[in-house]
């Protein structure tokens, strides 16, 4: 165990954001989830008692009598953002009073910088660089992820969940966002950061990073596995893998959107447009875990391989 | 009323001193003076009935309801806020202010990338240099460099936290998707703007992300040379997307001069201009989504298209 490998990493100015980044997530995750417990409960309480529902216990903290419905935004509003305003003030003051923010040696085009990354908030697509090639790492993904984002709104079609936190009412678009955004764009992100060291070689932490160390890994081609030699063949063999897979991911989302009763109601208000974008960009995010499967459980480079592009 | 009163008195004083000619100097009546300077003085005790005061904040600051609504909507700044809002939208809860303290991060990060400005010259010869003179020897310069850091990487924290809370309290949905839409470019501005300002120090840390960075725009399908169909598309290392972005085939001194400008003019101008429709939507949408009060399943009304 290198214990001082590991505090070099972590303590590296730079790279503050991500230690920052590590406690945050999971505190807000737990912060949201709370309330989104406490919300279900009274869910179903509200469920199982068409009295109350009646009345104005529609909320963990319900309206009382005598409460105003409305506060003036002068002072219940502009004091917590004046007294926000100081504390970030104060966060930001002393953060850059203890740490410096970084400076290296002057720009030099001849003397390569061993591992060269990316700022820390694109680790994640330069982490996806070891899976796919540039053209779908570094721009059809980000576009896609841009396209998806925007899209949200335009396809989840389940009108309940608006404006309070819950999980019940929610299940599968919260567990999809949870997917995308904490377990593949964060977590990518702190591989990037912590794991991958000179080579942008995988090196667990606390272990040395060793500049001269060298992998003698052969990823093959899945046609190469399969011994298909002919190019037209494989091209047409690599159409297929990755129609394959497309269909039976599709399959597999289907049956998620289908499992309950709840979930099939809202598949009803989906027209097939709203449908078939959701598939795509679904198919397409998890096309990434699995390409990442192939390659470190079976030595996959490439499942399709054609004149113009490798996929 | 005021007015007309002086003047009387102003009279009445004037009158009774031309009668009493021993104490006229040149032609003036000093109690006269005297009266005047004392109402200045007395005037000077209550500065909010001065011309001066009303003429710049108009309304009064009492403590009424009526004078705290007109306290905010009578600013330009604060106007952006409605007078009155919903109990539960001030709740940390709910929103976790992540919002609020990302407009706040830009707002500094503005204030402080101005001042950088005066001691940074976006050429290969000074930039490095430039960063050193801040470090060392210009007055707080150090910090000033260590806020703008640390304040774009706290900024884009933020705005990714402040992404997943509207996510997680399904405030995207009807009538805030477009609102949602602004937001996410809102967001990749964010990411852009940290990233152009990444470059410019001009030091190995930067050179490499960047190199690293717009290399990968070389693979651009169609229009990027090593992407796929770049080449069938007329695509070399000398006119394609990774040329524009840098002004030249290697990062050099026209793509320094291009971070500058998209750092410091372009981006923010755009990012600040989609925050001013983010927050016109928020009104416009009715405020802050919630804590609202929950729907069951059995109250979802049909679609009606
Ligand atoms: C520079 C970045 C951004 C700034 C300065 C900003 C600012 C704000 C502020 C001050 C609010 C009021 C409520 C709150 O503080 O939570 C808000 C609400 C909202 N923001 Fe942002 N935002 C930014 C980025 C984003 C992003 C990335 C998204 C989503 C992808 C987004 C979507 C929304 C939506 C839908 C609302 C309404 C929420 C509700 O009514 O509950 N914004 N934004």
């Amino acid at each position: 165990m290198d214990w001082h490998q590991l505090w070099t990493i972590i303590s590296l100015p730079d790279n503050i954001p991500i230690v920052g980044l590590m406690f945050l997530i999971p505190f807000y995750t737990w912060y949201a989830f709370r309330q989104a417990f406490a919300n279900d409960r009274l869910i179903d309480q509200l469920e199982s008692d068409p009295e109350m529902a009646k009345t104005h216990h529609r909320k963990t903290q319900p309206y009382q009598k005598g409460w105003a419905r409305e506060v003036h935004v002068w002072p219940y509003l502009l004091r917590i953002e004046f007294l926000s305003a100081i504390i970030v003030t104060a966060i930001l003051m002393v953060w850059s009073i203890t740490l410096d923010a970084p400076l290296e040696e002057p720009a030099n085009p001849t003397l390569t910088m061993n591992p060269s990354k990316a700022p820390w908030y694109f680790l994640g697509l330069q982490e996806m660089l070891v899976y796919f090639d540039p053209w779908i790492a570094g721009v059809l993904m980000p576009t896609l992820i841009i396209i998806g984002l925007i899209a949200i709104p335009y396809i989840d079609t389940n009108p309940l969940g608006n404006g309070y936190y819950t999980y019940k009412q929610r299940r599968f678009a919260i567990w999809t966002f949870l997917f995308g955004f904490v377990i593949l764009w964060c977590a990518m992100v702190v591989i990037g950061t912590l794991i991958r060291g000179p080579g942008w070689m995988w090196f667990w932490p606390g272990q040395t990073w060793d500049h001269n160390k060298l992998i003698f890994e052969v990823n093959r081609d899945l046609h190469e596995i399969l011994g298909i030699t002919d190019p037209i063949l494989y091209g047409i063999f690599g159409f297929l893998v990755v129609g394959g897979f497309f269909l039976i991911t599709a399959f597999g989302i289907h049956k998620l959107m289908t499992l309950t009763e709840f979930n099939r109601k809202i598949l009803a208000r989906m027209t097939l447009l709203q449908y078939l974008t959701m598939q795509v960009l679904l198919i397409t995010m998890i096309g990434l875990p699995a390409k990442m499967a192939a390659r470190l459980l079976f030595r996959i480079k490439y499942v399709w391989v054609t004149p113009w592009f490798n996929i | 009323m005021a007015e007309q009163t002086t003047k009387t008195t102003e009279q009445e004083q004037s009158s009774n001193g031309a009668s009493d000619n021993g104490k006229r100097l040149f032609g003036i009546d000093p109690d006269a003076i005297k009266a005047k300077a004392t109402e200045d003085i007395n005037a000077f005790k209550k500065p909010t009935r001065t011309d001066l005061y009303k003429s710049i904040f108009r309304v009064k600051h009492d403590d009424t309801p009526r004078s705290r609504t007109l306290g905010v909507l009578s600013n330009v700044f604060l106007h952006l806020h409605p007078a009155k809002i919903n109990r539960d939208a001030v709740a940390y809860n709910y929103t976790w202010g992540m919002g609020g303290i990302s407009f706040y991060l830009f707002w500094v990060l503005t204030w402080t990338g101005v001042l950088l400005m005066f001691y940074y010259h976006p050429t290969k010869v000074q930039a490095f240099r430039d960063i050193l003179y801040l470090e060392h020897d210009v007055p707080f310069g150090k910090l000033l460099r260590n806020m703008h850091r640390w304040g774009a990487h706290a900024m884009v924290l933020t705005v990714w936290l402040h992404m997943y809370r509207v996510f997680l309290t399904g405030s995207y949905k009807k009538p805030r998707q477009f609102n949602w839409m602004i937001g996410v470019i809102l967001l990749v501005l964010t990411l852009l703007l940290s990233f152009t300002g990444y470059l410019l120090p001009d030091d190995q840390l930067g050179f490499w992300a960047v190199t690293v960075g717009t290399n990968m725009a070389r693979a651009t399908p169609l229009l990027g040379h090593e992407g796929p169909f770049g080449i069938q598309f007329g695509m070399t290392a000398y006119n394609d997307v990774r040329f524009a972005l840098l002004g030249g085939s290697i990062v050099d001194s026209n793509a320094l001069l291009r971070a500058y400008i998209w750092h410091c003019v372009a981006i923010p101008g755009f990012a600040a201009t989609f925050m001013i429709v983010h927050f016109w939507r928020i009104r416009k949408d009715g405020g802050i989504s919630g804590p609202a009060p929950m729907v069951l399943q059995k109250e979802i009304k049909p679609l009606r298209r």
